[in-house]
């Protein structure tokens, strides 16, 4: 940290709005060197993952770009615009950003990259291939850009100099600018990712010219496309800041009046603003997929499994509280039962039932056993409550999985042939129309967001909200903790069995390995992903998640990181966790919880400022307020 | 939770028949398993299950010899758990792969020596260098799994190291699965003197040998813990962290060494997996910490003793439970259902004495 030894660069750093700046050699050595050393770990264990290499055929921009080299720039971006940040604290003084943090971001890029520099000498001079085994000559040419070895070697210092200058010139160009950049690269990126959408829709429409020209036939934008996709971003970005800064000069006073009610639990109410956005979402989610290929389709209909499967979850662990590791357990009650009732495959229970009646069974089933499984962890801490939760889990899949219940539910073969959904003789939904099932997830996925938004804001909501809080003293004020617990577990056990229910639909067939323990763990790192306890993080977190990196046993749009998925969703989870534990779309309760310290700290600050300065010098938090 | 008797509610009853139908279960099997013993005709075990087969002495002498070994090296497993949850009140779920990656550092070490021909001729020394080896990596797996993932969450509301520890548990799995591919690691054959059948109650060696190393690994914890200056820290920190800071302890520095201990026994026990099953996968950590984090419960979280014994219990009962308990009561493929019964080993013991069966030593502010 750099010395805060001057009182009058202390005083002047509150006062003055245009701060000093460091000179540019002025870095902090031994920081650089911990970082670069990291970065330098972190590049090699991603070359030697496998991904540069599998990712190499998916390109991002035609000529230029794979997800394989981007694989290997995003890292030395990211930590040379991490290097230069430092969060000015109360008392210290806060530096105006410049050239010290670019050169900051490139020695620690060149650091970075000299490990993939050391990796290329090395795989050319040893073989160690036995244990690790992307240790390969294809993964020494893709680092030496097919030339030679000293070539790749200084290449790579040169880009891990231009990338982590990069990442440091972030700090340069402001906040606003920043913030432009960001919003461009993530739409290139995006709009590259979502390529099959995309070529899908406009199959949809007609207008596959657009397609074609936007898109390499190789996959991949081509570079004018990318070009125009960056330059309409732009242009959209600063759009859209103008009229918000026009609108909110405007309705400062309006929106401020307006935001405590639109925030409390009476959200019955709804601006007409928001409701036409409501019917607009609706209208094009319910025509949308007339529109859309098998894939897209297909794909959707996995995110809304997920979705369903999640906002389940977001009732157990999101709103009361409760760690429940075994939320697969629900999945495979709901998908055993309707295979078992439906199926003619089905060892036992000949006299087929149609879907809708299975459902209800289910429906019940899974409630029961939301019951027993419940009521024995409840009164338990909420750690143990989680590994025995996991535990239930596990046993219930293992039971599926055994002999000794092979007589009904097909041991490790499964149950196979089961048929589609019959809606009332109107309509069949079977596996291999995905529209079908895509109608029959959204007609559910509605049902769970209005019950979950419903019960949010119901006597129950506030009782598990309250039970999540702080359990003793939502006892103390007369809530029924027992049975209010109970009642979330057999919630989220219902909306389980609906996802399970249209899974088996929707597959034909069911096997006892779809239900592992991986599958929970998705499903809560899309919980806290998106946001716990709240409806739109949730659903939001399921979209992105599982629409681009894919469920536990189905692709997503990047096909490429399936083996790599798992990786991901745990260092996601554990970085959500350490840097944002409120996830993507925060709930405003929940979110308030988890920062209680900082916000009890800064109430704290804001009256010792209060009374020091007497209001003399109110900007002391709002500068460099608390970060999210 | 005291519960007076207005607060007995339905849960309360449910509770009761859950607890009373376990143990029902429980005895049920073990009378079948004694009338089979008795008389395999005699009309009980005939009752419950038509075609019982009688184990013989020496197959239950077998099964409780395999399930204390490895019993053993859950109990090892278990000792990070519990010394963890002592120390900073949360389940480190991760510790199971820091075992995994012992193991699998075993593997690649140990086919590395027996390539170079070291093995066969020098076990002993051959052994003695993957285990510290393999204490090496663990320990160090664990510090920085500290570091970068628990410290920054110290203080926070105990579920979400939690979460992140699960997190860190995935992550690590598919760090050694994407570095070192999807095949098994297999540990060289060991050689013919160990796996031979010994005179010695004719118990094969690697499981004794097995029980050797973790005895020997017990008594240098036990050391450690309890006649070391850093051991008195660590229980002092697990009694009371600030009144131990105010003692002028470095809490940073001795959570620091409870986790590095937790992983260099860990690597012991990853060893351990190899003698007993000779080959290794990147899945493999995962079951085993749930049964070893049920074992620490079992044994009464934050007692180290405790945890060793729950360990043995946990392994024994996996082991003889399906064929003792489950087979004599009809259930066909009864030892697919070993996990099944390592997990509702837990639930039980939860269900009837919570705090575990030696007691649970835990920082005054966890005990409720």
């Amino acid at each position: 940290m750099t010395a805060i030894a001057d009182p009058m660069a202390v005083a002047k750093g509150h006062t003055d709005s245009a701060a000093e700046r460091r000179r540019v050699l002025d870095q902090d050595w031994q920081k650089l060197l911990k970082v670069g050393a990291i970065l330098a770990f972190g590049q090699v264990f991603i070359a030697l993952s496998g991904m540069p290499v599998s990712f190499d055929r998916r390109l991002i921009i035609d000529p230029i770009l794979s997800l394989g080299y981007l694989s290997l720039l995003w890292l030395p971006l990211v930590v040379g615009y991490a290097v230069g940040r430092e969060q000015a604290l109360e008392g210290m003084t806060a530096y105006a950003k410049g050239g010290r943090e670019v050169l900051a971001g490139a020695i620690t890029g060149v650091l970075g990259n000299l490990g993939l520099t050391l990796l290329v000498v090395g795989i050319t001079h040893f073989d160690i291939r036995d244990p690790l085994v992307n240790w390969s000559p294809q993964l020494l040419e893709l680092l030496e850009f097919e030339q030679s070895v000293w070539f790749g070697a200084f290449v790579w210092l040169g880009i891990g100099a231009a990338t982590g200058a990069a990442g440091g010139g972030l700090h340069w160009v402001g906040a606003r600018n920043r913030r432009t950049v960001i919003t461009v690269l993530a739409a290139v990126s995006s709009a590259a990712v979502l390529e099959s959408v995309i070529t899908d829709l406009a199959q949809g429409f007609h207008i596959e010219a657009v397609a074609d020209w936007l898109y390499a036939p190789k996959r991949g934008l081509t570079s004018p496309a990318a070009a125009v996709v960056a330059g309409a971003t732009i242009l959209a970005v600063t759009g859209i800041s103008a009229l918000r800064a026009k609108a909110a000069d405007r309705q400062e006073i309006a929106a401020e009046a307006d935001r405590p009610e639109s925030g409390s639990t009476r959200g019955l109410r709804l601006s007409p603003r928001r409701l036409a956005g409501f019917a607009v979402t609706v209208a094009a989610v319910i025509v949308l997929p007339l529109f859309l290929g098998r894939l897209t389709n297909e794909l959707l209909a996995n995110v809304g499994l997920f979705i369903l499967l999640a906002l389940g979850l977001n009732i157990i662990v999101g709103l009361a509280g409760i760690l429940d590791l075994g939320y697969v357990a629900f999945f495979a009650v709901g998908g055993y039962s309707v295979a078992v009732l439906t199926s003619p495959g089905s060892p036992r229970f000949s006299p087929e039932m149609p879907w809708i009646g299975a459902l209800f069974i289910a429906m019940l089933l899974a409630g029961l056993v939301g019951l027993f499984i419940g009521a024995p962890v409840i009164r338990m801490r909420g750690d143990y409550l989680a590994v025995v939760t996991l535990g239930f889990g596990e046993i219930i899949r293992i039971l599926l999985l055994s002999d000794w219940l092979s007589g009904t539910f097909n041991g490790a073969q499964g149950i196979i042939n089961i048929p589609g959904v019959e809606i009332f003789g109107l309509a069949t939904v079977r596996g291999f129309e995905p529209r079908s099932v895509l109608y029959l997830v959204l007609f559910f996925c509605a049902i769970a967001i209005y019950v979950s938004w419903r019960l949010e804001n119901s006597r129950i909501g506030r009782a598990w909200m309250a039970i999540r809080e702080d359990e003793s003293v939502a006892e103390a004020m007369g809530v029924d903790t027992v049975s209010a617990k109970l009642m979330a577990f057999v919630t989220g056990a219902v909306l389980g069995s609906f996802s399970g229910a249209i899974l088996s639909a929707k597959v034909g067939s069911i096997f006892p390995h779809s239900f592992a323990i991986i599958v929970s763990i998705v499903i809560l790192v899309v919980v806290i992903f998106g946001g716990m306890g709240n409806i739109a993080g949730v659903i939001a977190g399921a979209a992105v998640l599982i629409g681009v990196l894919g469920g536990p046993n189905q692709p997503g749009l990047l096909q490429e990181f399936a083996e790599f998925k798992i990786l991901i969703y745990g260092a996601l989870l554990v970085w959500m966790m350490l840097q944002r534990s409120e996830g993507l779309i925060p709930s405003v309760r929940r979110a308030r919880e988890l920062h209680s310290d900082e916000l009890n700290q800064d109430a704290w600050l804001r009256a010792q400022t209060d009374e020091a300065d007497d209001g003399r010098n109110p900007g002391v938090l709002g500068g460099n307020g608390p970060r999210p | 939770m005291q519960l007076t008797a207005k607060q007995r509610t339905r849960v309360d009853w449910f509770l009761t028949i859950l607890r009373i139908a376990a143990l029902v279960v429980i005895g049920a099997g073990l009378l079948a398993f004694v009338a089979q013993v008795v008389d395999s005709n005699n009309p009980f075990a005939r009752w419950a299950n038509p075609d019982a087969i009688n184990l013989t002495g020496k197959q239950f002498r077998d099964l409780v010899v395999a399930g204390l070994a490895q019993g053993a090296m859950y109990g090892l497993i278990a000792l990070g758990y519990s010394m963890v949850y002592g120390v900073l009140g949360f389940i480190n779920f991760a510790h199971g792969e820091v075992f995994m990656i012992g193991a699998v550092t075993g593997a690649i070490t140990s086919s590395k020596l027996a390539e170079a021909g070291a093995w066969e001729d020098n076990f002993v020394l051959c052994l003695l260098l993957v285990v510290v080896l393999s204490m090496v990596v663990c320990t160090i797996t664990a510090v920085i799994m500290e570091r970068v993932a628990y410290r920054p969450l110290r203080g926070k509301p105990r579920l979400i190291p939690l979460i992140t520890s699960i997190g860190v548990s995935f992550f690590l799995q598919n760090f050694i699965l994407v570095l070192l591919g999807p095949g098994t690691k297999t540990y060289p054959r060991m050689p013919e003197w160990l796996t031979e059948k010994r005179t010695f109650l004719e118990i094969q060696g690697t499981r004794l040998l097995v029980l050797a190393v973790a005895a020997v690994a017990m008594v240098g914890l036990w050391y450690l813990v309890e006649r070391t200056k850093t051991g008195k820290a660590m229980r002092a920190v697990a009694e009371d962290a600030e009144i131990a800071s105010l003692m002028g302890i470095d809490v940073n520095r001795v959570i620091v060494k409870t986790f590095a201990v937790g992983g260099a026994m860990a690597g012991v026990a990853g060893i351990l997996w190899g003698l007993l099953f000779n080959s290794v996968l990147h899945t493999a950590g995962f079951l085993p910490g749930i049964k070893a984090f049920s074992a620490a419960v079992v044994g009464g979280i934050g007692n180290l003793g405790g945890s060793m014994a729950g360990g043995l219990t946990i392994g024994v009962a996996e082991s003889l439970g399906p064929l003792v308990i489950l087979e004599p009561l009809g259930v066909s493929g009864p030892s697919q259902l070993r996990d099944a019964v390592a997990f509702s080993v837990l639930i039980i013991v939860l269900l009837v004495r919570p705090s575990g069966i030696f007691g649970e030593r835990l920082p005054s502010e966890e005990r409720t």
